[in-house]
């Protein structure tokens, strides 16, 4: 649910990572916010269980400057990945406008991947959302993995794993050191952009 | 979800009627938020000290959490929430199915009047946001 205010010209997203857990939703904020400058980032707000993971969602407001005189502010989410906290996930993604699936490119994860995805249409649904009405984009996470002799999945096996029937944008990262984070991100706030000033401003 | 497209002069009315219920009534800060956690409205004078974005954040977490545990004990929803501080107190509460106020007051304001002040103006919101229950 897209805020528009039109007395300050601001437009507010809501962009939620999704994933199995221990996948890197929260690296990858964590990357974004370590890397952007204190203008344009807000506080990052995480709320974490005692082994590091998160229990509820992270938060993290973003300044993305300006676009036809609006100011775009986007928030960024996490949800929790463990299997149990299907509740907070559903809750976490009331009212979002563009999504991001990390998925883990360990060899171990695959099937979590898989059933990550699929509770994600599940909970979309019970939003009264599908993937056809909102952005959504794919991250394959941990391919700095790659070239150790830990086991891995293909970029083929991702591909046709999450990937065969959303035929939606993918982008390889490995959110530890930051490669494909920003890539990831300024592809999502794009569309998600564009998907909401679609629906509200051009038509005007 | 409906996205939510809020004009000057409603967001302008919203804020005077906010002024003139509670913030007269000695509430320090009033925001009006919707149920993704956004901002659409903040008013009072200690609202520039607050993390804004991270209580709303919180808030409309909190609420939705909450509305899940009503449906665990046969209820459909809680229309309000109060947590106590030693100094300063918070209470929620729901405007229509998709705005929360939120009001922030310290213990020289009663929460008896909070009550009463946030009950009436829940209806004034409703009408000015043309919201229909």
């Amino acid at each position: 649910m897209a805020l528009i205010d039109l007395s300050k010209k601001e437009v507010h997203c809501k962009i939620v990572y999704y994933g199995p857990g221990r996948c890197g939703k929260t690296t990858n904020l964590l990357y974004i916010y370590n890397a952007m400058s204190d203008r344009a980032r807000g506080k990052m707000l995480t709320i974490e269980t005692k082994g590091d993971r998160t229990l509820f969602f992270d938060l993290l407001p973003l300044n993305l400057g300006k676009v036809n005189g609006f100011d775009i502010r986007i928030q960024l989410y996490t949800v929790p990945g463990q299997a149990i906290y299907e509740a907070t996930r559903k809750l976490v993604l009331k009212g979002v406008d563009g999504l991001v699936f990390v998925a883990d490119s360990l060899r171990v994860r695959q099937a979590k991947n898989i059933e990550s995805l699929e509770d994600l249409q599940k909970n979309l649904m019970e939003n009264n959302l599908s993937f056809n009405e909102i952005p959504l984009i794919l991250q394959y996470n941990k391919r700095d993995l790659v070239s150790t002799p830990i086991p891995t999945l293909e970029l083929d096996e991702l591909e046709s794993d999450l990937n065969s029937h959303l035929h939606t944008m993918a982008f390889e990262a490995a959110a530890t050191k930051g490669m494909g984070v920003f890539e990831t991100l300024k592809a999502i706030s794009k569309l998600t952009v564009r998907h909401v000033a679609r629906k509200h401003l051009m038509a005007k | 979800m409906a996205d939510l497209v809020v004009t000057g002069p409603v967001l302008e009315k919203a804020k005077i009627q906010i002024d003139k219920s509670l913030i007269k009534a000695g509430v320090h800060t009033v925001l009006l938020i919707d149920e993704a956690g956004n901002i659409v409205a903040s008013c009072g004078k200690k609202r520039n000290d607050l993390d804004t974005t991270s209580l709303a954040a919180l808030a409309a977490a909190n609420f939705g959490a909450t509305s899940q545990m009503a449906k665990l004990i046969g209820e459909d929803d809680f229309s309000l929430l109060f947590h106590k501080g030693k100094k300063d107190s918070i209470h929620f509460a729901r405007i229509g199915s998709a705005l929360i106020l939120i009001t922030i007051f310290g213990d020289d304001v009663s929460l008896g009047l909070v009550r009463i002040r946030v009950a009436q103006l829940i209806k004034t919101i409703e009408q000015v946001f043309g919201i229909c229950n």
